[in-house]
């Protein structure tokens, strides 16, 4: 049971996470791929934490847990006031940083 | 040992397939269910690294509440059907998937290259008790008791977040009395646009 | 106190009235700050007399004394300190300059009162004879320089005084350009000799120069053709002249002091002071001898056509000082002083006398439209004539005996100095017809209508306009008063007058050859270092050559009589008959011409050539533009990447952090 084939799963589901970021236009679906990028640093933390044999990375893992709910919560807000101000739900639409 | 490996790759799979589930599906809400699906693989794989805490952790609060959640907006917004033509313009299109295939290539060299003699194939020994709850507890409330306060004092300006961008007025419903995005992103200056004219 | 002392306090109270002045001027009412300036430039005279007289009381060997107030800059090779000194030559400048200028305010005070600009004119005048003061009684280059400068700057202020008026700015800055030319000449003469003698006090300076330099050796001569440089520009030598005559836009008591008296004599006096050099370099005493003798000839030329009164004394002046070059060039000093003194005070009578008629014509300076003042002004015609008597060289008079000795002096020398001689005696029989020209045509023959009016009791007042555009003016600050002051009703201006005219008529006295020996023998502690200093010529060739100046003095007096009296019309059929050469002389020899063509046609050029090309197409579009162009070129390339669209934000991340990996992949293995 190689500690490193998680390690290679982990690579893999991150860089999934990242082409559906690049790809997607919904806001939704991004912040989903977002999400799978963290799964897949969790992973990553949690097998080195097995290897290592101590609970830090595990901590680690936990902690980034609540991040990301977080970062959830204060997203999925965002898209529901876009939402109410009908505003479109669209991530090529919100360009108002363009300078 | 066997059940392990057979284990590894069915979960292996599953968050795999689960992943290219979430890219791919057209309706918002098949990519959750799909996230679901996946969230659900890794809380296995956690338990194939014997962190048991986690596995139950990931399955009651990512899958089962966060996901929640995610269906609750998907539901409110209703995700409609994108096109299905790559939307992104130009180069975006072309190679987004592109840096991403790139970007895994460089990690899987460096996982499997010659970094790889640094990581123990089996990995320590450990004892009966590694990822188990109470481990973890310990160490959140002795070595790691300011990220645990810092942690929750995230989730409090999260809470206090949520309620402050979802917050409409009784009754009011004018656009130019409630806060909206345009309003949450513009700085007070104008936009870097605006000021190089 | 001591001599210095009163060397300072000569050169201290005209700055003080000037202080005071200027900064009072809120306060002072009506004429008081006329009567405070005339006040301190009489107490520096006084100062000046208890200066001579404590000096006489030395010993001759030990008349030349250095005080020094304060040192300036003391470093390795380098030593300059605030100093004055106190000589027999600074001394006979000091009392001249303080003399001539007390009058000239007293005459001021009246002549100036209805100009709105009373009080500035004081301040500035006061301010020049300190800076006149201050060049004269300097020990070092450094004070010198600075003497220098201040007096061209005083003299430009006064000149362009009518600062409303645009010729009279126009005349000022041409004065001081010219100026500024000769300060560069001063200076960088003054640097050569350092350079030489590594010191810059007079005393070393002139003890080194034969040690250091051979005769006539080259970066002496060099040093000495820039300190003529310098010298004539101040006294209005060729090729540094043309600002002399514009220079008579200035009130008539500034054209009195600066342009008779005082300014103007600050290169003979140059000329004198540096002698132990000019005798090194004895090939530089040799050109400045000739353009001394050249001005003096073409002046004269022009004085003789010119029709405007103050211009044609200003020609008479930049005459005069010719010869008073020619006089210390050839080292004959005493002469050479002499003339100095006898000019200032003729001069300046002459100058105060045409204020007074001018102001009678209700400020017209024209020849052509003044007559018949005689029955009107009686000390007006008085003054003026024994001025111009005395500037003819008519027998007796001052500028008889000064004049001719430095003829006597340069013959003397021999050699071609005999032609400069000749050329003198030319200019001298051209001096006196131009001077009863004057007087003929101002006095007499037929009285214009302003001198009918005055004979009856009133002067003419016209509305005020340019006299020489007739542009109409008004008389507020910037402008000639509103009344004219002629010296018949005028105590101050006949105070002033008075004592000119007497000095004029006496002053000769003091070094009539072979009788008295004043003021050669007063210079001699100066000049004793001087080889030429016993080269006298004999007392029957001085003789001669007064028996020779008064003849050509007297005839040139009579063919002004006969041309302005007996016959009047003469000068107008030979104007017509010799047209080409009346004009060349009415043209001032196309001097100005001359110089628009050759420095201020290719300046302007330049100019514009610098503003078209390498202002606007260069730098302008070049390197600022060239710039700028950059950039905005780069910038506009680094804002493209700011499209605010989310995903390519993204993206460029996912690019970062892929070169990031691969860079640690490369290090690590």
């Amino acid at each position: 049971m190689d500690v490193a084939w998680f390690v290679v799963l982990s690579a893999f589901i991150f860089c999934i996470g990242a082409a559906g970021v690049m790809t997607r236009r919904s806001p939704l679906v991004v912040l989903l791929c977002l999400e799978l990028m963290l799964n897949a640093g969790n992973l990553a933390l949690i097998a080195f934490s097995r290897m290592v044999g101590n609970h830090e990375g595990q901590v680690f893992a936990l902690i980034v847990m609540v991040v990301a709910a977080c970062e959830v919560v204060i997203g999925l807000g965002i898209i529901v006031a876009m939402y109410r101000r009908r505003l479109p739900i669209d991530v090529d639409r919100m360009s108002e940083l363009r300078g | 040992m066997f059940f392990e490996q057979l284990l590894f790759f069915v979960a292996g799979f599953g968050a795999i397939g689960g992943a290219v589930g979430v890219v791919v599906l057209r309706n918002p809400f098949y990519s959750v269910l799909a996230l679901v699906g996946h969230l659900i693989s890794l809380a296995i794989l956690f338990l194939l690294l014997t962190a048991a805490f986690l596995a139950a952790a990931q399955v009651v609060v990512y899958a089962g509440a966060v996901m929640v959640l995610y269906v609750f907006v998907v539901a409110y917004v209703g995700g409609s059907e994108e096109e299905l033509r790559p939307e992104a313009k130009g180069l975006l299109g072309a190679f987004g998937p592109l840096f991403a295939a790139v970007l895994l290539v460089e990690l899987a060299i460096a996982v499997i290259g010659s970094s790889l003699s640094t990581l123990d194939s089996r990995g320590a020994d450990v004892g009966a008790g590694f990822g188990s709850p109470g481990a973890i507890g310990e160490l959140l409330l002795t070595k790691f008791l300011l990220p645990f306060e810092a942690a929750s004092f995230l989730l409090l300006i999260a809470a206090v977040g949520a309620v402050v961008l979802a917050r409409k007025r009784r009754g009011l419903e004018e656009p130019a009395d409630a806060i909206s995005v345009a309003d949450l992103v513009r700085s007070d200056v104008g936009t870097q646009k605006e000021a190089a004219g | 106190m001591s001599v210095t002392d009163w060397g300072w306090a000569v050169l201290l109270l005209p700055l003080a009235g000037t202080l005071i002045i200027t900064f009072g001027w809120r306060v002072l009412p009506g004429r008081l700050p006329g009567f405070i300036g005339s006040a301190a430039i009489g107490l520096s005279f006084a100062s000046a007399v208890a200066m001579l007289l404590a000096l006489l009381d030395r010993p001759e060997e030990s008349r030349s004394l250095v005080d020094s107030a304060y040192t300036y800059a003391s470093t390795a090779g380098f030593e300059a300190d605030m100093a004055i000194l106190v000589d027999p030559l600074s001394v006979l400048m000091c009392l001249v300059v303080s003399g001539v200028s007390f009058l000239i305010h007293v005459y001021s005070v009246a002549y100036m009162e209805s100009d709105r600009g009373y009080t500035r004119f004081f301040a500035y005048l006061n301010f020049f004879v300190f800076s006149m003061l201050l060049l004269v009684l300097a020990a070092n280059f450094v004070l010198l320089i600075v003497g220098w400068a201040f007096v061209g700057a005083a003299s430009y202020l006064l000149i362009s005084y009518w600062y409303r008026r645009e010729s009279a700015t126009a005349a000022g800055i041409k004065a001081f350009v010219i100026n500024v030319v000769g300060d560069v000449g001063l200076v960088i003469g003054a640097f050569l000799l350092f350079d030489a003698t590594a010191a810059l006090d007079f005393a070393t300076v002139f003890e080194r120069t034969p040690e250091v330099f051979a005769t006539n050796d080259g970066q002496l001569v060099a040093a000495c053709l820039l300190l003529l440089v310098g010298a004539f520009a101040k006294s209005a030598q060729i090729p540094l002249h043309t600002w002399l005559p514009d220079a008579m836009e200035a009130p008539t008591p500034v054209s009195a002091l600066i342009h008779a008296a005082t300014m103007v004599t600050a290169g003979v006096y140059l000329i004198a002071r540096m002698h132990p050099l000019f005798e090194q370099a004895p090939a530089a005493a040799d050109v400045s001898a000739i353009i001394g003798a050249t001005t003096l000839f073409v002046a004269a030329t022009i004085a003789l056509v010119v029709t405007d009164l103050k211009r044609v004394i200003a020609y008479s002046t930049m005459s005069q000082i010719g010869y008073m070059v020619l006089g210390v060039s050839v080292f004959a000093y005493g002469a050479g002083m002499f003339h100095l003194m006898t000019h200032a005070f003729f001069k300046a009578l002459l100058f105060m006398g045409a204020g007074s008629v001018i102001a009678a014509m209700g400020n017209e300076q024209s020849l052509d439209r003044m007559g018949g003042f005689r029955k009107a002004m009686p000390f007006t015609y008085a003054t003026f004539t024994i001025g111009a008597l005395a500037l003819a060289g008519f027998p007796l008079m001052s500028g008889f005996f000064s004049k001719d000795e430095i003829l006597a002096y340069t013959f003397n020398r021999g050699g071609l100095y005999v032609i400069l001689g000749v050329v003198g005696y030319a200019a001298a029989a051209m001096t006196a017809f131009y001077a009863f020209r004057m007087v003929f045509r101002v006095f007499h023959g037929e009285p214009v209508p302003e001198a009918r009016e005055l004979e009856g009791g009133h002067l003419v007042h016209a509305d005020p306009v340019n006299p020489a555009t007739g542009e109409p003016e008004d008389t507020d600050v910037g402008f000639p008063g509103s009344e004219h002051h002629i010296a018949e009703r005028e105590a101050g201006m006949k105070a002033a007058m008075g004592p000119l005219a007497l000095l004029a008529i006496v002053a000769g006295f003091v070094q009539i050859p072979g009788v008295t020996d004043v003021l050669e023998h007063f210079l001699e502690p100066t000049f004793a270092d001087s080889h030429y200093v016993h080269e006298h010529p004999s007392d029957s060739a001085e003789w001669l050559g007064l028996a020779v100046g008064a003849l050509i003095s007297i005839a040139g007096i009579a063919g002004a009589w006969f041309v302005y009296i007996r016959q009047p019309g003469t000068t107008g059929r030979l104007a017509e008959r010799f047209a080409g050469v009346h004009d060349f002389l009415a043209s001032k020899w196309y001097f100005d011409e001359l110089y628009d063509r050759t420095v201020v046609q290719p300046f302007a050029a330049t100019g514009r050539f610098g503003r078209t090309v390498i202002e606007s197409a260069f730098v302008q579009g070049v390197i600022v533009g060239g710039t700028v162009g950059i950039v905005r070129a780069g910038s506009s390339f680094a804002r493209s990447i700011q499209t605010g669209e989310l995903r390519a934000y993204a993206a460029l991340l996912l690019i970062g952090v892929s070169g990031l990996v691969l860079y640690f992949l490369i290090v690590a293995s």
